[in-house]
């Protein structure tokens, strides 16, 4: 069917993007701006990968991807935290540490060929028509990105922590003085958005084209830093920007396909073009969810 | 050697060209290479670099290679090439068709020193062009495409509407036509040399329309995996790619820079090295077809014949009558398209149904 395999399609091209994305949104909540979602991600691509051949188990490779992101965004974290370096150099450098770094680490495995990683199978239920593939066919990282977007939104607009968290990225100083604890909070901020970015470049390398080659991310980890700003910080519209995008890029190669005669090129970019478009206008329409107001200022406890 | 992958990858983002030396000699000739992209694409700069290390085991110890991976096409490369000669390299290869007027220039700066630009047209005294004819193989797969095919479509994954690629899109139908009159092609332009997961989405979308056979001129072996996954046949692109598809891939066009590269180094060492333009294809084995896989006996004795026929100037992919999609005869019966006009080719033959790209 059709529709099935355009939203199969649109599912694994939006899943690395959503999940990078997310973590990138709860460290930009906290305050902490990491420009180094590319390098951590596809430090995640390239760890994932060669743990999961040398174990043979995509788990043991998703697991390998998580802490490469996690390790990235603790230096980052020490530089950033613990020594008040400026965000968006420490950032930048993150970007080109992980991109070296990764090309390292992978230099032995490429050429190495992996099956993508198992799909859920269910009897009976992966086998409905067009339901059954997309709701009980995906791998595990896809259900993973839904959860993640799910925990998110819950943690920060229903849970304590979520309110701590919030306010110290709109004002780590009153938070302080109320005596929370704001470094250690905004590490585990930054923690959780490296793992997640490590999260997503293990699927990039396990699940949508299984191998390595270096700098295999192409810009996915710029494109999900930029739909967090464009989301508003709202996990919500994040998963719909994310899946916009995907379903445009998508649907425009299937335009292609068909020769409808547009120059390629203007076809290329709107995937971009439609998601500014649209999560700008959500963003007026709803009044909720400007800038964390401390995004980027590192914050120096006077003890 | 893993170093230098670090320290090149360091030099992608920051631009700052980093330079990986083995030991250094006085009396050995130092050759320099300028790549594209990183050596690890599995691709276009992973073959120029099989051939660097060829040249290295070929002669040895009278040869000291450097090279400098993920070098932005434009005018940062100029800094990058002029680097290389600074550091004492007095043969410099640089590898991609952007390098083209940074080269040019380096050349000019220095006189003394020989350059190579790959897939170029501009040439000075000190300064050779080179390339391969890659639609010679495109016309091999086009013709395997055509015996295998059962659907009657190929989905071609593309990068840019550049000549290269146009050239071999034209070439490949060419081809698939000799054999099926019928063959469709659906072309998906990706914008991109490398992108695995947007060659990938690609492949798919073309395979959802129906292709059975898929052929990319993009540099990750991202659609190959695809093929084997959804049981349909496709061609490798730059290197052999059997291992991603065992059962899907068909063939594949291989660069061969090896020969070129050791016989020109000899050159500069004998002192008989002179500018000039070498455009080798399967003849001189510039350009070589992996082997031939997953069909039938007389299939693959088809696609030999074919080779045999390139390579010996038998059979010209663009030979005459050649027709342009509006009716033009271009090429009368009897001759072939001159080089120039290849090179320059920036429109469709008759009977592609595709838009022609601007």
């Amino acid at each position: 069917m059709f529709l099935e395999a355009i939203v199969l399609t649109v599912i694994t091209a939006s899943t690395p993007l959503l999940m990078a994305a997310v973590g990138e949104l709860v460290a930009e909540r906290s305050g902490v701006l990491n420009l180094g979602v590319e390098g951590m991600m596809v430090m995640g691509a390239s760890c994932g990968f060669v743990a999961a051949i040398l174990s043979g188990s995509s788990i043991v490779g998703a697991l390998a991807g998580i802490g490469a992101g996690t390790a990235l965004a603790a230096a980052f974290a020490f530089m950033t935290l613990r020594l008040a370096a400026n965000q968006v150099a420490s950032g930048l450098a993150l970007t080109i540490l992980g991109l070296g770094l990764s090309g390292l680490i992978g230099a032995d495995f490429v050429g190495a060929r992996r099956d993508p990683a198992p799909k859920l199978h269910i009897d009976g239920l992966s086998d409905l028509p067009f339901v059954g593939p997309i709701l009980f066919g995906q791998d595990g990282f896809v259900y993973a990105s839904v959860a993640l977007v799910l925990g998110t939104s819950w943690f920060l607009w229903r849970s304590r922590a979520g309110l701590t968290l919030r306010a110290i990225g709109d004002n780590p100083v009153s938070a302080h003085s109320l005596g929370h604890k704001v470094l250690r909070i905004r590490l585990l901020a930054t923690l959780f958005g490296g793992a997640c970015a490590g999260l997503a470049g293990a699927y990039l390398s396990l699940g949508y084209t299984p191998f390595w080659v270096k700098g295999m991310t192409a810009g996915r980890g710029w494109i999900a830093l930029a739909l967090v700003v464009f989301a508003s910080w709202s996990p919500w519209r994040l998963a719909a920007g994310a899946y916009l995008f995907g379903t445009v890029t998508i649907l425009q190669l299937y335009a292609q396909g068909y020769g409808l005669g547009i120059p390629s090129q203007l076809m290329s970019s709107l995937p971009y073009l439609a998601t500014i478009l649209v999560l700008v206008l959500m963003s007026r329409a709803r009044g909720r969810g400007a800038a964390p107001a401390s995004l980027g200022m590192p914050f120096v406890p006077d003890r | 050697m893993k170093r230098r992958d670090f320290l090149g990858g360091a030099a992608v983002t920051c631009s700052l060209a980093m330079f990986a030396t083995a030991a250094p000699a006085a009396d050995k000739l130092k050759v320099g290479f300028i790549y594209v992209g990183p050596i690890g694409d599995f691709g276009w700069s992973y073959q120029h670099d099989v051939a660097r290390k060829a040249l290295e085991k070929a002669l040895g110890d009278k040869v000291q290679t450097t090279y400098v991976e993920n070098v932005p096409e434009g005018p940062d490369a100029e800094r990058a090439i002029e680097g290389l000669v600074r550091d004492g390299a007095k043969l410099v290869f640089t590898t991609s068709f952007g390098f083209m007027d940074a080269t040019v220039k380096v050349a000019k700066r220095y006189p003394a020193v020989k350059f190579e630009h790959g897939t170029g047209y501009k040439r000075d005294t000190n300064l050779a062009t080179y390339s391969g004819r890659f639609y010679e193989g495109r016309y091999v797969i086009g013709q395997l495409a055509g015996k295998m095919s059962k659907s009657g479509i190929v989905g071609y994954v593309a990068s840019f509407p550049i000549p290269e690629v146009v050239s071999g899109i034209n070439s490949f139908m060419l081809g698939a036509w000799s054999v099926r009159p019928d063959m469709k092609v659906k072309i998906v332009w990706v914008n991109a040399w490398f992108d695995p997961g947007k060659e990938a989405d690609a492949a798919k979308t073309l395979i959802d329309q129906g292709a059975d056979i898929i052929t990319q001129h993009t540099d990750s072996p991202a659609a190959i995996q695809i093929a084997e996954q959804r049981g349909v046949h496709v061609f490798g692109q730059d290197s052999d790619m059997i291992n991603f598809g065992p059962h899907a891939q068909l063939s594949a066009i291989v660069d061969n820079w090896s020969d070129y590269y050791i016989q020109r180094t000899q050159a500069v060492l004998d002192g008989t090295w002179k500018s000039g333009d070498v455009w080798g294809g399967l003849g001189s084995k510039m350009v070589v077809m992996a082997p031939f896989t997953n069909m039938p006996e007389d299939v693959r004795k088809m696609a030999e014949a074919t080779v045999a026929d390139i390579s010996s100037g038998k059979l010209h992919p663009f030979h005459g009558p050649l027709y342009k999609q509006d009716g033009t005869l271009v090429v009368k019966a009897g001759a072939v398209l001159p080089d120039p006009d290849i090179l320059g080719m920036n429109w469709y033959v008759k009977g592609i149904d595709e838009k022609a790209p601007q």
